[in-house]
């Protein structure tokens, strides 16, 4: 048999990268530096139509003035773009659809633009790809998701294109990667254009342009908690959480989601957690923003190591003066590459803990509403089992020998179980409840005409609850039929738990299955602010000793 | 916003009651209530008067409050909540808190 090679051009890519370059030209200054006011001329040039594009967009730093430079293209020249990138947060990442810039998207978290997204849905001024996790989108830059352009944000760069994105690396490594090395062009705004830079994160050659942006970019402290803010109930469920989990699973590396009842739980270790005797058998290793609220934590010896998807205002300084503790460059200041530290949270941590708004009878979860197309960015990478691990640990162990279908499923093979915990209240403020029997997911997947639900962890992954009610022990129920009872058991008053059968929620108490706060050993008059060692925003810094530098809204002293 | 005045009475084994002739806890502020205990003889009985704003919940209140006095076994007292949104559980933690208050200063 004879075989016949195709025959074509095998650099098409590199000559139309050139090609482009050529149109850029006249708009590049000194070595790779284009001045703010021809930024949309050099976007025009280097953009075609059905181009697949990125806006660099974490949930924290934003390359905001690229964003709205994108938005004032002529849509003549520039249109139908495939817009592939994490984060959705800025009005102009919307508006590029709006105008006809751009078509389809591929993503995975909207936060603020989220009605907008499902109204331009339905009005069919946008196509959606799908919602990812950051990982599963990351892998996809690499595979069929490539932008051809990525417009990315860092700290500084100098005139060869070197650029520092220091303390809020964040995504541009893997978005930089991807896009270089397919001949793509990558287009830097920076803040400051100097001549030596404090490191390198990028290197020049795979910058294309850099430009000076008129203000630093835009960076929301997203993950700073006022311990003002925290309530009692939510001082209640951390001590479940911290007795009944941490404590029982000895729990070592974690992930804490974003939300009071995770910041209530960090300011309750040195206090609480202290007094079961838990120091240095919980705790020890979090892949975790660098939350304010962990600073007590830190400052009395409890945690050994703090790896950051993105940076947190006003953190620089105590971050760098504990290099013991986060991860520090030779130039003193933090590196934040969020594709590794979602890596190391998908497969190197026990446990993620976090918020959620919808639990179902089944247990899957979801933060999905009815009319708002959001994502769920990282949590379901963390809030899951993930499947290709292959190394144990104390924790793991025990959640998958307690897995009551391990024997069914598993046969004779030891194997264990990451643990999974959602933390919901019955009720939350203006009473909506926390467990519905339907979750506003098939809603928003029909308004929104998704394929499948976004639930943010499903139900098989899922393996505790915590509720003020008490927790439930899911993996230790043998069937759907068992699960969904323990889930009703400690559902309170809302639909899902008044068809809670109390004869079968007392059985499950009696098999450990469910534990209530009296279960657990826990007084409830207890549970009360006094409980959390800062109070508030103050306490924080002077328990950083002053190096935490709270951004203004979060000072009130 | 109309208030809503919603009156239920409980049953009680009455294997407690408060010491206090009169107790509060609390303040009505956004999302929290507060708790007025007083000493009655209602034969063993709970009565409670819940002042919300809250509409649609009144099955709610009534089983929280049934399980507090199941739980803790309290009797013959009337008990007056004025809440400004609390959820449920908020709601459940003041009753514990109030009355562990009202039973503490028997000691005193």
């Amino acid at each position: 048999m004879e075989y016949k090679g195709i025959t074509r051009e095998w650099d098409t890519l590199k000559k139309d990268a050139m090609e482009r370059a050529k149109n850029a030209a006249p708009y590049v200054k000194e070595g790779k530096i284009v001045d703010a006011k021809d930024t949309v001329a050099l976007l025009e040039a280097v953009i075609k139509p059905f181009d697949k594009v990125n806006i660099e967009g974490n949930n924290q730093k934003q390359a905001d003035f690229l964003a709205k430079c994108l938005c004032q293209v002529d849509p003549a020249k520039v249109h139908d773009l495939h817009m592939v990138q994490s984060v959705l947060t800025l009005p102009e990442h919307l508006d590029v659809f709006e105008k006809g810039i751009a078509k389809k998207l591929d993503m995975s978290f909207s936060g603020p633009q989220a009605g907008r997204i499902a109204q331009f849905l339905q009005e069919g001024k946008l196509e959606l790809g799908a919602i990812h996790t950051y990982l599963e989108l990351y892998g996809r830059y690499f595979v069929d998701l490539t932008p051809r352009v990525a417009l990315v944000a860092a700290t500084m760069a100098d005139k060869k294109g070197n650029l520092f994105t220091g303390f809020s690396t964040e995504d541009t490594p893997a978005i930089v990667e991807a896009t270089k090395f397919r001949q793509g062009i990558v287009i830097a705004q920076v803040n400051e254009i100097v001549d030596e830079l404090p490191r390198v994160d990028i290197p020049g050659d795979w910058v294309d342009y850099v430009v000076q942006s008129p203000k630093p970019f835009y960076i929301e402290p997203l993950f700073t908690r006022d311990p003002a803010l925290i309530t009692d109930a939510q001082v209640l469920k951390g001590m479940m959480a911290i007795k009944g989990i941490y404590g029982e699973y000895e729990v070592t590396s974690l992930n804490h989601g974003i939300g009071f009842d995770t910041a209530a739980i960090e300011l309750l270790l040195p206090t609480y957690g202290e007094e079961l005797g838990l120091k240095g058998k919980i705790c020890r290793n979090f892949i975790l923003n660098p939350h304010p609220t962990l600073i007590p934590a830190i400052e009395t010896g409890w945690v050994e190591s703090v790896h950051c998807f993105g940076g947190e205002l006003g953190m620089e300084d105590y971050v760098a003066a504990r290099s013991d503790i986060f991860f520090v460059g030779p130039d003193g200041s933090m590196r934040s590459n969020r594709a590794f530290s979602q890596t190391a949270g998908h497969y190197a941590i026990d446990m993620f803990i976090g918020g959620t708004l919808q639990i179902d009878p089944y247990g899957n979860s979801s933060t999905a509403t009815a009319n708002r197309v959001a994502g769920f960015g990282g949590a379901p990478n963390m809030g899951c089992d993930p499947k290709g691990r292959r190394h144990s640990s104390g924790a793991w162990l025990k959640c998958g020998e307690e897995y009551a279908l391990n024997s069914e499923l598993w046969g004779p093979v030891r194997r264990g179980k990451r643990l999974v915990v959602q933390l919901a209240e019955t009720f939350r403020e203006k009473l909506a409840p926390g467990f519905v029997e339907e979750l506003d997911a098939f809603a928003l997947a029909k308004n929104a005409n998704l394929s499948i639900e976004p639930v943010m962890i499903y139900g098989d992954d899922l393996t505790h609850i915590i509720t003020e009610e008490g927790i439930a022990y899911l993996p230790k129920c043998r069937n759907m039929e068992e699960r969904t009872a323990a889930i009703r058991g400690i559902a309170g008053f809302t639909e899902v738990g008044m068809k809670a059968d109390p004869k079968e929620t007392k059985r499950l108490r009696e098999l450990g299955i469910i534990k209530t706060p009296a279960d657990l050993g826990i007084d409830m008059s207890r549970a009360n602010r006094s409980m959390l060692a800062a109070k508030n925003v103050h306490d924080l810094v002077v328990w950083s000793k002053g190096l935490y530098n709270p951004p203004a809204k979060f000072r009130n002293w | 916003m109309a208030l809503q005045v919603l009156e239920f009475e409980f049953k009680s084994e009455a294997t407690q009651t408060i010491a206090k002739e009169w107790s509060h806890l609390g303040v009505t502020g956004s999302g929290d209530l507060e708790v007025l205990f007083e000493k009655k003889d209602l034969g063993g009985n709970v009565k409670a008067k819940v002042v919300t704003p809250v509409k649609g919940f009144d099955a709610v209140w009534e089983k929280m409050i049934e399980k507090f006095v199941n739980d803790t076994g309290v009797g013959n007292i009337s008990i007056e909540i004025n809440d400004d949104n609390a959820t449920p559980i908020v709601v459940y933690m003041r009753l514990r808190q109030a009355l562990a208050e009202a039973t503490a200063k028997e000691a005193e």
